[in-house]
């Protein structure tokens, strides 16, 4: 399982990567292999706000509904709208092709609120023995 | 492992652990929902043959002179021109005509039957038959003593062929046969939930492990894969079964979701046949019907259904169908104006998207006729 050290992580599973003030969303390995076969994603239109820990869109596997959780707040600048045709990108690559939005960030010191990688891993591992 | 969370396990669950299932809670049970993909595992049945542990069922015997008298009082179908090992589509219907449990039924002898129940409602089925027994009948629940293996796909005659002596060729659909898998004795069914040709194989639950390893190295040759309830799902919506605790329960009656053709009113007193022809004479209210998805967006259970702007109903089932890429559901609605074609929107997440209504099955079954 890849935790990328040069992101940060959400408690809810979404990853987030800071380019300047824009930040990258997607959600992690740990989160597509609990989904299994992503076969669905809704994603915001470009020009929408989304507010840190709101709900920006839902990932759906065969079986689930999954709400997407923004890492930061801000206005989305751009959706991986292959994502619609080619749902499977999110399994395949889901720190890569498998990208969902760009936020312009209204206040990029929101990411420093996330887990480290190291604490993400810590986590995961916490929540994986609880079961 | 936390014991509030564990719920019963088959003979097979080792197995399961053993193969990588993903395992979740289902009907009481420790199940496993897939152990790879539920995609390629609904894939592999249809196009060459997949192994489930459906050990979960409930085997319920009723045997005596009273047998046959029990089962016809019991169950909706007419279980009188059943031959020795054939077997029937069935249900228990409470005295209000709402269901109980949907079954199927096989004659063993001229006085003993062998109901298979769903896995949720074995206690509550039980119960129910051996308070309406009737005379010179009893009832027994074997459940726990029993496996049962369901082998499905266009492949799976040539791989059971292979462990078993007895010809499988000429055993026709909903017929039984026993013979011998890998030496232990079997009740096999030419029966299944998926659409596809297949066999369900009953033994002894201290065979179960041996049995399905035998059959899962039969299979290798011919790409069997072991398949989960999630797969079962997705392939049994495909077909247009249903799924009792979704798309009907006791508020449901047979009529209403489907399941008149198998209510014979006309069979004699059954429990239930009251409301029923009076719920028929009266006018079924409400219909079952089939939808695929017309735009993006997939129907999930209890999504409002609407018609004019006016919601007529619900979903009951919805998935992403793996056969054909498109999202398909099943809806309860009250029976207006809706019919094979028309257009229908389902309410996902506050927005109306389209669907078209469709003829059942939505893809081919291949069952052997």
């Amino acid at each position: 399982m890849e935790f990328p050290a040069n992101l940060r992580y959400t408690k809810e599973h979404e990853w987030a990567r800071q380019e300047g003030n824009r930040v990258v969303v997607g959600i992690t390995d740990y989160a597509q292999k609990e989904l299994g076969d992503v076969v669905f994603v809704e994603l915001p239109e470009v020009g929408a706000t989304v507010a840190v820990m709101d709900t920006f869109g839902v990932v759906e596997s065969v079986k689930a509904v999954s709400d997407l959780y923004a890492p930061v707040s801000g206005t989305v600048v751009d959706a991986n709208i292959v994502l619609e045709d080619q749902p499977e990108l999110v399994n395949a690559s889901p720190y890569g092709q498998g990208w969902m939005v760009v936020v312009e960030a209204a206040h990029v010191e929101e990411l420093q609120q996330l887990l480290t990688a190291a604490e993400y891993q810590v986590y995961v591992a916490q929540e994986k023995s609880s079961r | 492992m936390r014991a509030d969370t564990e719920g019963k396990r088959t003979p097979l669950y080792a197995m399961h652990c053993q193969l990588g299932a993903r395992l979740i809670q289902f009907g009481g049970w420790e199940m496993p929902v897939s152990y790879s993909s539920i995609t390629e595992e609904h894939q592999r049945v249809r196009t060459h043959a997949g192994l489930f542990d459906v050990s979960h069922m409930g085997e319920i015997e009723i045997s005596g002179p009273g047998a046959e008298a029990a089962v016809q009082y019991l169950t909706l179908n007419d279980v009188r021109p059943l031959q020795t090992h054939q077997l029937q589509y069935s249900a228990l219907c409470n005295e209000a005509g709402g269901l109980l449990d949907d079954l199927t039924v096989c004659r063993l002898a001229s006085d003993r039957f062998l109901l298979i129940v769903n896995a949720a409602n074995i206690d509550k089925d039980f119960h129910w038959i051996i308070t309406y027994l009737g005379p010179g009948a009893r009832a027994d629940n074997c459940s726990d003593a029993k496996a049962l293996l369901a082998l499905q796909g266009p492949e799976a005659e040539t791989i059971l062929q292979r462990l078993s002596a007895t010809p499988l060729g000429a055993l026709p659909y909903y017929h039984a046969l026993m013979t011998r898998v890998e030496g232990h004795a079997a009740l096999v069914s030419r029966t299944g939930y998926t659409g596809e040709d297949g066999f369900e194989v009953l033994i002894n639950a201290a065979h179960a492990v041996v049995v399905w390893q035998a059959l899962m190295e039969a299979g290798q040759a011919y790409g069997l894969l072991p398949v989960g309830l999630g797969a079962r799902d997705t392939l049994r919506l495909e077909a247009r079964y249903l799924l009792y605790g979704q798309d009907m329960d006791e508020t449901t009656n047979p009529l209403e979701v489907g399941l008149g053709w198998i209510t014979k009113l006309d069979k004699g007193e059954f429990l239930g046949r009251d409301a029923l022809t009076r719920l028929k004479a009266a006018g079924v209210r409400r219909r079952m019907l089939g939808f695929i998805m017309q735009d993006r967006g997939i129907p999930r259970a209890h999504y409002p259904v609407m018609q004019d702007g006016q919601v007529i109903g619900e979903v009951t089932s919805g998935t992403m169908s793996p056969t054909l890429g498109q999202a398909i559901g099943t809806a309860l609605v009250r029976s207006t104006s809706v019919q094979t074609g028309s257009t229908i929107s389902i309410d996902i997440r506050h927005k109306a998207v389209p669907a078209q209504v469709v003829p059942s099955p939505f893809v081919p079954r291949h069952v052997k006729r």
